[in-house]
């Protein structure tokens, strides 16, 4: 990898900016689909209209201006025969960066089911790891995954990310408590990994890639 | 130790004067050391008041018997339908560390998150290299529940962040 | 975990454009009889424009203490009333229900109470809670044979709270707690 290969662009899908006039629409959809809520934060599942949406792209990208710790991308297919045209397929976010000691939070979501079983999230992670550690140059990723997750569990497993916390019981829904994990990744894991790999761009794989979504650790600060 | 509420002045005082022993503000907290004016901390305090989002809980700790104001305790991002939600505890004069302070208004804390709050768990996260605050801890209830490794960086190396948590039925055990 | 968190056999829960909502509540707000149903705050006529800035002041908030919900027929994807969970009473897991159906023509149809389980079962699964609780006027027995079947129990009286039409009416109370719902789920 060199300053010539693109940060934002992999084989199916690519990050890109938000679309102020046309995501929100799309997203709202995604936000009354329950399951994506929940995979994605901890706070109550409740779905957000466009209108809500749109002050939510300008809160994002006043905050990234302002507070400098937060990066977002929007995630679209790349043109192709079947679909000459891009679509927003999810989003994916470097939050709550520490740059004194290099850390920040990942999450991303996929909003429609169909969209998660094509390899996106594996391509997506790919991606924003290499911006994170090449690019921010932060030394470590934090990612927080409930138990009743376990699509993104693997995802981000395979991606050489590592159990490091069980937060015992700290989700209730649908009746019964749920533990939530932290997971890590080093750069110097990342880097290992990555050397390792073949030259050759990756495949997605044939098999199930469901929804891949964490949420940040509450932390010091309140939940977004 | 009693919890209180108090006058932004007055927070603000003795919020800037712990902040200038670097040891302190590293041991607490895990944004860059910095020194802040009071008139700016009163700022941020009047404006946080305003707010009064039921997702913070802040109170100042006083000695009982001297009334002095020795730190304060907090509770913030709490996920009311999780029933879960993180605390903070800072003693800003060393002179007051290690004499059981600590852990007698975590006790506080925890009676009120318990049974006012109505809470299921608390979490925590500490430094590796606070191994006073985190004997404290365990005295009063808390489990480890994992380390993320290598999270922090000061004085030219790495840190790990030690979470913690303890569970409501866990608390009323000990009692 | 439950996918159908918003939807239930009739209707589902939305949230709406604020536009859309306050266009549909100002023209309900035009139907005496169901804003006096509805509200014990006297009848009143609000602009498109107004309730719009209500609309989005709410969801601008994002308040923890409220979740408002426009209630869609699932056949036809027709908007035809609201639905809320205000005033959630975080410490003490409950919150206050109300609903209104401005459209007249799925009055009795079930409508209501399909719309009451969905809510139910997002403040007991999602939000937590250990009671809902809500009020309702004597002289709306349509609502009030809805919410027993919803569960709801009666849990008391303020006499001769209302004055409406030269008459008296009650306020009735009504309540469920979340063992009893899930024996009824």
């Amino acid at each position: 990898m060199d300053i010539h290969t693109s940060l934002y662009e992999g084989q199916h899908i690519c990050l890109a900016p938000i679309d102020h006039d046309k995501d929100a629409e799309i997203e709202s959809k995604w936000t009354h689909d329950p399951e994506y809520l929940r995979l994605l934060d901890t706070a109550p599942a409740r779905p957000l209209s466009a209108w809500q949406l749109k002050k939510k792209y300008e809160a994002i990208e006043k905050s990234a201006e302002e507070e400098k710790n937060s990066v977002y991308f929007t995630i679209r297919t790349r043109p192709s025969e079947s679909e000459p045209a891009e679509r927003l397929v999810g989003f994916v976010q470097l939050q709550s960066i520490e740059w004194t000691n290099g850390n920040g939070h990942v999450r991303l979501g996929i909003g429609d089911p169909h969209d998660r079983l094509k390899g996106y999230g594996t391509e997506v992670l790919g991606l924003i790891l290499r911006y994170a550690f090449c690019e921010l140059n932060l030394y470590r990723l934090t990612a927080f995954i409930p138990e009743y997750n376990p699509a993104a569990l693997r995802l981000f497993e395979k991606a050489g990310f590592v159990r490091e916390v069980c937060r015992r019981q700290a989700l209730n829904r649908d009746g019964r408590r749920w533990d939530q994990y932290g997971l890590g990744l080093l750069r110097d894991e990342w880097q290992s990994a990555v050397e390792k790999q073949p030259a050759v761009e990756q495949q997605p794989s044939a098999e199930q890639q469901p929804t891949v979504q964490n949420q940040p650790a509450t932390g010091k600060q309140s939940e977004s | 130790m009693r919890l209180t509420a108090e006058d932004p002045a007055v927070t603000a005082e003795q919020f800037v004067r712990s902040n200038r022993d670097s040891e302190y503000v590293r041991l607490l907290d895990n944004t860059e050391a910095r020194l802040w004016s009071v008139k700016k901390v009163k700022e941020w305090l009047e404006k946080g008041f305003e707010k009064e989002t039921p997702a913070t809980f802040t109170f100042s700790i006083r000695i009982l018997e001297s009334d002095r104001l020795i730190g304060f305790v907090g509770l913030g991002g709490v996920q009311w339908s999780q029933g879960d939600a993180w605390m903070g505890i800072g003693l800003g004069d060393r002179q007051d560390w290690g004499k059981g302070y600590g852990t007698d208004a975590l006790r506080v804390l925890l009676r009120y998150i318990f049974t006012e709050l109505n809470l299921h768990r608390v979490s925590l996260g500490v430094f590796e290299y606070n191994p006073r605050a985190l004997r404290s801890y365990e005295k009063a209830g808390f489990r480890m529940e994992g380390r993320q490794r290598k999270l922090y960086e000061r004085e030219g190396r790495r840190w790990d962040g030690i979470v913690m948590g303890i569970l409501r039925e866990e608390w009323e055990q000990l009692a | 975990m439950n996918s159908d968190l918003f939807c239930g056999e009739l209707v589902r829960l939305t949230v709406e454009d604020p536009r859309v909502l306050a266009e549909a509540f100002s023209r309900w707000d035009r139907d005496s009889e169901y804003m006096r149903l509805l509200d014990s705050f006297p009848a009143l006529q609000w602009s498109t424009k107004k309730v719009q800035e209500w609309v989005e002041k709410d969801q601008d908030q994002l308040r923890p203490d409220l979740f408002m919900f426009g209630i869609r027929t699932r056949s036809e994807d027709r908007l035809i009333g609201g639905i809320s969970l205000d005033g959630v009473k975080w410490a003490h897991g409950e919150s206050f229900l109300g609903i209104g159906l401005g459209d007249r023509t799925c009055w009795g149809n079930g409508y209501g109470t399909d719309a009451i389980r969905v809510i139910l079962r997002y403040a007991f699964t999602e939000l937590n809670l250990v009671r809902v609780s809500l009020d309702v006027f004597e002289y709306n027995p349509r609502a009030i044979r809805c919410y027993e079947k919803a569960g709801f129990v009666h849990e008391g009286r303020l006499r001769k709270f209302l004055d409406r039409e030269g008459e008296r009416w009650d306020m009735i109370f009504m309540g469920i707690l979340r063992e009893e719902w899930e024996k009824t789920a």
